[in-house]
């Protein structure tokens, strides 16, 4: 290697040769993904907060005085989002109460370790913390659950739990709207899963910025437009105390065709994540179609196209020691269809295998 | 060479659960130093260091998509990804966006 060479590949390494792309000051450390932009540390924040900023405005997320809850799980996505959200409050007076709201599912060694992280945020970015368990609400946690039916579909019950649990808890300390830290790349392979599923109702639902309006407490995403590479690179050099690992029972679970698709597509064009999101928002319904209409469990009063909703469904057939009633495929509105559509083994185990976490929108 | 190595977003678990490695990495054979690259650096690190796992880690000879890697805390795909070049005593960091939390 000749020193020419020796010493454009050092400024390489160093960044040297440029300068960040918005400041033209400091060294850039960051390439975004959204826009190839190479940037600096102290550009970095101020731009991923602006933009998250700008999303919350834009889309009227909330108005002065609002109660709000953050959902929070100890992992990267939703401390980022408690952390940014408080400066956001304060930076720019929205004037909102805030509180982490946290689910014990139940799961020694895991949620546990995780609820500490949490227990830590509420420290560390005063919020008052309210968790709710499974235990409390179902009678059964995820310990139990895995006992009486194993591994396989216990994230169908975990899932379907976790999404009510947060209403309730929600409902529990009185907050006006709930937010999420689902991020970009979540938003777009669910948007790839729920095409694959050929779920219209989801489909549809998947990109709105804010859900549930219509029912107990609307639920909203103000990272929607954020990439989880930002997402994990702020809390990395913001040193923002975190909890990741994957949950116990679905070791699997990460390997979902669609997660690994995504990161590949992010790979090669890193804007593909936008462009799916995009046409996500773009899909159109047929007016003709018939869409499942929303009213109440007769069991318990939450939001149901059915009856019953899932999880009376799922936990009447735990007491009943029945675990497998509610498994398997709906039958529709009417409960009519006959027909049982075979899916290839791989897609439909994949499928199965992410039936949790933020695919559960 | 004397580095530091750094296992974050859950893909310390493929290491024995450490988070942080202060490693001495041979030189490939008759290799000169200037020469050490990410790419060498990786099949040290699948080779030494992952435990379980590998294809959590890596995808043919790079990281897996998914996997960020910061080099002296600066974005790898800014000095060049698997030709960065690698020199004594630098901090590489590795977190996974893969893992749920």
């Amino acid at each position: 290697m000749s020193s020419g060479e020796k010493m454009e590949a050092k400024s390489k390494k160093a960044g040297a040769s440029r300068l960040c792309f918005l400041c033209n000051l400091r060294r850039p450390v960051l390439k975004r993904p959204k826009t190839l932009q190479q940037i600096c540390r102290e550009c970095f924040y101020e731009v991923f907060e602006e933009e998250i900023h700008q999303v919350i405005v834009q889309n009227r997320l909330f108005k002065s005085g609002e109660r709000v809850a953050i959902g929070a799980s100890g992992g990267k996505d939703s401390t980022v989002l408690a952390y940014v959200l408080s400066e956001l409050n304060r930076r720019h007076n929205y004037g909102l109460d805030l509180f982490l709201l946290s689910i014990d599912e139940g799961i020694t060694g895991y949620r546990d370790d995780s609820l500490e992280t949490v227990k830590r945020n509420e420290v560390q970015y005063g919020l008052p913390l309210q968790i709710v368990s499974y235990k409390d609400l179902y009678g059964w946690t995820m310990d139990d659950i895995v006992k009486m039916i194993g591994l396989k579909n216990n994230c169908t019950f975990c899932g379907v739990f976790r999404r009510q649990a947060l209403d309730r808890g929600a409902t529990l300390l009185k907050v006006d709207k709930l937010v999420t830290g689902h991020n970009a790349d979540d938003i777009a392979e669910t948007v790839l899963l729920n095409i694959l599923r050929g779920d219209i109702a989801r489909l549809s639902r998947c990109t709105s910025i804010t859900t549930g309006e219509d029912g107990p407490i609307p639920r909203c995403k103000p990272f929607k437009y954020t990439y989880e590479k930002e997402i994990v690179m702020y809390a990395y050099f913001k040193k923002l105390d975190y909890f990741s690992t994957e949950c116990i029972y679905s070791p699997n679970a990460y390997r979902g065709f669609a997660r690994e698709f995504i990161k590949d597509l992010e790979r090669i064009r890193p804007r593909a994540i936008l462009d799916i999101i995009k046409s996500g928002e773009d899909f159109r319904i047929a007016t003709t179609t018939k869409m499942p209409e929303q009213g109440t469990c007769e069991r318990c009063g939450y939001i149901s196209s059915q009856k019953w909703c899932k999880a009376c469904v799922l936990l009447e057939g735990l007491n009943r020691g029945l675990p497998k009633m509610g498994i398997g495929r709906p039958r529709g509105v009417n409960g009519d269809h006959k027909m049982e559509i075979k899916k290839p083994g791989s897609v439909a185990k994949s499928i199965e295998s992410k039936q949790c976490g933020s695919l559960d929108f | 060479m004397q580095l530091t190595l750094e296992f974050g977003g859950g893909l310390e678990l493929l290491c024995d659960s450490e988070k942080i490695h202060k490693v001495n990495v041979d030189l490939p054979n008759g290799a000169d130093s200037d020469d050490f690259t990410m790419k060498h650096l990786l099949s040290w690190v699948r080779t030494n260091l992952i435990k379980e796992r590998p294809e959590m880690f890596m995808k043919g000879d790079t990281v897996r998509p998914g996997v960020l890697v910061l080099v002296n805390d600066c974005d790898w795909e800014l000095s060049g990804q698997l030709d960065t070049v690698i020199e004594d005593k630098d901090v590489v960091v590795f977190i996974s966006t893969l893992h749920g939390g």
